[in-house]
């Protein structure tokens, strides 16, 4: 079995702290301004669970980064570049459909990786997937039931939909491109092979979206370069100045 | 007694449709780790019976309150009516010998 370097291991960690950080923080934004007050409370709920996950994967990427920085520190004392999250996770909420469509093909995605790390040659890994499955297997659910409630509604809930899907599909692959550090962690067990995921991610998230009555758009044009660092969207800049607001009108507050 | 009414007597029962088209509402029963029966917990509105028991999940049970969720949509809980309190109910109070409490209960049998 292969070894992975430090610098490596920090940064797939980071890569799963910084999408459920960044997603949870999006997820957040509805808190009060959800449709009904059923579906506020549970989207809090879910960016409440990808907080949690964030404090765990970036705790570790600081113990293993070895420079005494805590989750807080790499959550909210990093500027754009240095955020590893998929593009998709970075997206503006939009409609309440969009959102949801958002979530679905996400959670698909988070769903797969997770039970692939609960069997991670990495131990510490392997226990932080073991915690977050069982609330990524809800998300998944309660998003998956939403898309076909509303893809398969009213003719108005159908069309923003279908708009949603047609906007977030070419976010869904470069959940499945593998880079140098994808494939040092696949050769040491750590994580797994991402294209292998794609088949199961395939299985899940087709049927639903025919239940859902919606199409899935063709090509397979993929836009990339968040996970990477190499370039987010616009989005993720603005995020920011709101989510680590406090962090840099007050450097260092603390309460 | 007349026929039962609905969970909600004040609500007139012949308002078939609602002024706002909504969810129905559903009454929540939840299980709690250490009981044996379920409690009414609340209501909250959901479109089918599914996404009231995740709704249920998400507005009852974020502070690990249950081991099992009972959802019923209102409209089905018929219920006794408020005007029918006295014959239904007064009869009762002044036929205290119903309470077990004019025993004496032997030592072997323990606490009851």
């Amino acid at each position: 079995m292969a070894d992975v370097t430090q610098e490596q291991l920090f940064e797939f960690l980071c890569r799963m702290g910084d999408n459920t950080l960044v997603l949870g923080h999006r997820v957040s934004e509805w808190c009060g301004h959800a449709p009904v007050l059923e579906e506020d409370i549970a989207l809090a709920n879910t960016a409440l669970d990808l907080i949690g996950q964030t404090q765990m994967w970036l705790g570790l990427a600081g113990e293993v980064e070895g420079k005494g920085r805590t989750a807080d520190d790499i959550a909210m004392l990093r500027d754009v570049w240095d955020f590893r999250n998929v593009l998709l996770a970075e997206q503006p909420n939009g409609d309440f459909g969009q959102t949801m469509m958002r979530q679905f093909l996400f959670d698909a995605w988070h769903l797969a990786m997770l039970t692939a790390l609960t069997k991670s040659t990495h131990e510490q890994i392997a226990a932080i997937a073991a915690k977050a499955v069982k609330e990524v297997q809800y998300h998944v659910e309660r998003s998956g039931e939403t898309v076909i409630g509303l893809g398969d509604g009213t003719s108005e809930s159908h069309k923003r939909m279908q708009d949603a899907l047609d906007l977030l599909w070419p976010y869904v692959g470069e959940m499945f491109v593998s880079d140098a550090i994808d494939d040092a962690m696949a050769a040491a067990g750590i994580a797994p092979d991402l294209a292998d995921l794609r088949a199961q991610y395939d299985a899940h998230v087709t049927p639903v979206l025919a239940e859902a009555t919606l199409m899935i758009p063709e090509g397979g044009f993929a836009h990339k370069g968040g996970k990477t660092g190499f370039q987010h969207t616009e989005h993720l800049g603005h995020l920011l100045t709101q989510m680590q607001w406090l962090q840099r009108a007050y450097p260092g507050a603390t309460w | 007694m007349s026929s039962p009414n609905s969970a909600y007597p004040d609500i007139p029962e012949t308002q078939t449709k609602p002024k706002r088209h909504e969810w129905p509402l559903w009454e929540v029963f939840i299980r709690g780790q250490h009981g044996m029966s379920h409690r009414h917990v609340g209501s909250l509105h959901a479109p089918d019976e599914e996404m009231a028991i995740k709704n249920a999940r998400d507005v009852y049970t974020r502070r690990n309150e249950g081991v099992s969720i009972w959802v019923v949509e209102a409209c089905n809980i018929a219920a006794s009516s408020p005007s029918e309190k006295g014959p239904l109910y007064e009869p009762s109070e002044s036929k205290v010998y119903r309470h077990p409490t004019f025993f004496d209960i032997p030592e072997e049998v323990g606490a009851m």
